[in-house]
């Protein structure tokens, strides 16, 4: 266990007996660091149509790690996992387990309000609501009953500061969100899932709606949230993988079929399939 | 190079098959825009001869009296309607209060909580079949449940004869306008950790508020002229009301009982009902639509 994981507060709010079964977890990560979500044996189903097959991987604390795979491979649903975004949708039914920093996320003991606050999501299409630009940000504290305006006014400047867009919308916070531009309205987004401390960020395609400029914004901001947050991000684009990911997955027809450090799966993968996908074979 | 414009009428103008069928297509075209354009106009004749003739024929009695004077007993003239403006806004808006909470809240039910649940499909097949149902059963309804177990004609009995006929209109279009709010927003909000009560107060009724609202409007404009449901329960009045729990006059059924009666100025004065009925209504839906459509953007 490095030393940078331990001083800052422990990885996860949980109860104290949880940590201790947490230790054990931690141990033997495959990146050196402590692996903060693992899926075991995971299947997933949407009504009988099975999804997801036999899925298990570690995921490293404070790293980035890219799903990427050609579309209904699976992907985004292992992502809407995590935060239980699934359980929005009818009929849906799994086996095999996801843990938390050593904590089944399925364990009845827990509120998946409280896991959606741990594990903050962004979706593909930008979607502030349409509320001022403050409030967009300060959603999670409102709906936890935060009142205190300072607090609010803090959190505000530190999320937009983390999400690289006070600087263009300090002068107007109280303007309609919808007034933004493509790229300044996915980094509100950001903005407000990172206003209440998750630990993990998903991002379910961040850039696909938005042009090379402000995707490039959105990769130089997701290296900079790495030091503080957990970050999974499915990816259509490999050479966005390869650019901001530690680690890659790479998924096929709902398998999981290699995952390894980023560098070994695009300069030399074990599986033929991944080798024909990232170099732009088949996909 | 060849001149590249000669070589274009060359191309276009050929004279083949190809070129004669685009002719007779932009043909058609032209014809079906004018046809459009003259039914248009059709549909708009009786719209404005209506309002000419409300406006010709209600305008020439116009006055403040009409608003603070009560009606004037058979044979005789001036007097106005004072009682009858003021039992329509009564019953309009006690009807409003009765049916727009439960028709809201129960499309947040059917479409929120359990969109596919036995009781959504129930009320949602309800909803629809009362739509189709003519006012005068709403009157019928509010006759036998109302002003038979109270033994009186009142303003409360029309007011829950409106109710019943704005009932469905509200619960069903409410029901599009929250169906119509983004999933995205909902995912969002659900993905930030929002208790689905939080999700659909903070997001979804913000979001769908003005369609919610164009919708009760609407209803709202609907009851207001009706008659049928009124003439069974509030009957009508030659006095000011004193209470709803007593016979009370409508500018609708004042319209009615003096547009039948043989005496000019009681004809002149249904006319000037009628034109202050469809200003009221007008002003109404105006002013919503404006109040949230500004909210909106």
């Amino acid at each position: 266990m490095t030393a940078d994981t331990m001083s800052e507060k422990p990885p996860i709010a949980v109860r104290p007996e949880l940590s201790a079964a947490a230790t054990p977890e931690i141990e033997g990560s495959s990146a050196g660091r402590p692996d903060f979500i693992t899926v075991r044996d995971f299947n997933f189903f949407y009504g009988r149509k099975q999804a997801l097959q036999e899925i298990s991987l570690d995921i490293p604390e404070r790293q980035v790690t890219a799903f990427i795979g050609p579309s209904g491979c699976g992907k985004t649903t292992l992502l809407r996992n995590f935060n239980r975004m699934n359980e929005l949708i009818d009929g849906i039914s799994h086996t095999g387990d996801i843990k938390l920093a050593g904590r089944s996320i399925f364990d009845p003991g827990i509120e998946v309000i409280a896991l959606r606050r741990l594990v903050g999501m962004v979706f593909q299409k930008s979607n502030p609501f349409a509320k001022s630009i403050y409030e967009n940000v300060v959603y999670s504290m409102r709906i936890a009953g935060v009142r205190e305006r300072k607090v609010l006014d803090d959190t505000v400047e530190r999320s937009l500061r983390a999400a690289a867009l006070w600087e263009e919308v300090k002068d107007r916070l109280h303007e309609s969100a919808l007034g933004l531009s493509g790229g300044q309205m996915q980094r509100l987004c950001i903005a407000r899932a990172i206003a209440n401390r998750p630990k993990v960020l998903l991002m379910d395609e961040p850039c696909s709606a938005l042009d090379p400029i402000a995707t490039m914004r959105i990769e130089e901001l997701i290296n900079e949230l790495k030091r503080e947050y957990t970050i999974v991000i499915v990816t259509h684009n490999m050479q966005q993988a390869s650019r901001c990911s530690d680690f890659t997955g790479f998924f096929y027809l709902g398998s999981l079929i290699e995952f390894d450090r980023t560098k070994k799966i695009f300069t030399n993968p074990q599986e033929k399939r991944t080798e024909d996908y990232v170099t732009g074979r088949f996909g | 190079m060849d001149n590249p414009l000669t070589h274009a009428a060359d191309f276009f103008d050929d004279g083949s098959v190809e070129s004669s069928k685009i002719v007779s297509r932009s043909v058609g075209n032209r014809v079906l825009t004018l046809v459009c354009i003259a039914l248009s106009f059709l549909a708009f004749v009786p719209l404005a001869s209506i309002l000419y003739l409300v406006v010709k024929n209600g305008l020439p009695l116009l006055d403040w009296s009409v608003f603070t004077q009560l009606p004037p007993a058979a044979g005789m003239t001036g007097g106005g309607f004072g009682n009858a403006v003021l039992g329509t806004l009564v019953m309009v808006g006690l009807a409003l209060v009765l049916s727009a909470p439960p028709g809201i809240l129960a499309a947040i039910y059917i479409c929120e909580y359990q969109p596919r649940g036995r009781l959504a499909g129930m009320v949602r097949f309800v909803a629809k079949l009362l739509t189709g149902i003519p006012s005068i059963i709403c009157g019928v309804f509010a006759f036998a449940a109302v002003v038979l177990s109270t033994g009186k004609f009142s303003a409360f009995a029309g007011g829950v004869a409106l109710a019943v006929l704005m009932l469905p209109t509200i619960l069903l279009t409410a029901e599009q306008a929250l169906l119509g709010v983004q999933k995205a927003y909902r995912e969002a909000s659900y993905g930030l950790g929002a208790t689905r009560f939080q999700t659909i107060l903070r997001v979804v009724l913000p979001d769908a508020m003005p369609a919610i609202m164009t919708g009760v409007m609407l209803a709202v404009a609907r009851a207001a002229g009706e008659t049928a449901p009124l003439v069974f329960t509030a009957l009508f009045s030659q006095f000011w009301a004193k209470s709803l729990m007593e016979p009370t006059a409508s500018l609708s059924v004042l319209i009615y009982n003096f547009s039948t009666m043989p005496f000019e100025h009681q004809v002149k004065m249904a006319w000037t009902a009628s034109l202050v009925l469809v200003f009221l209504v007008t002003v109404t839906n105006i002013t919503a639509q404006l109040v949230f459509s500004k909210r909106q953007s």
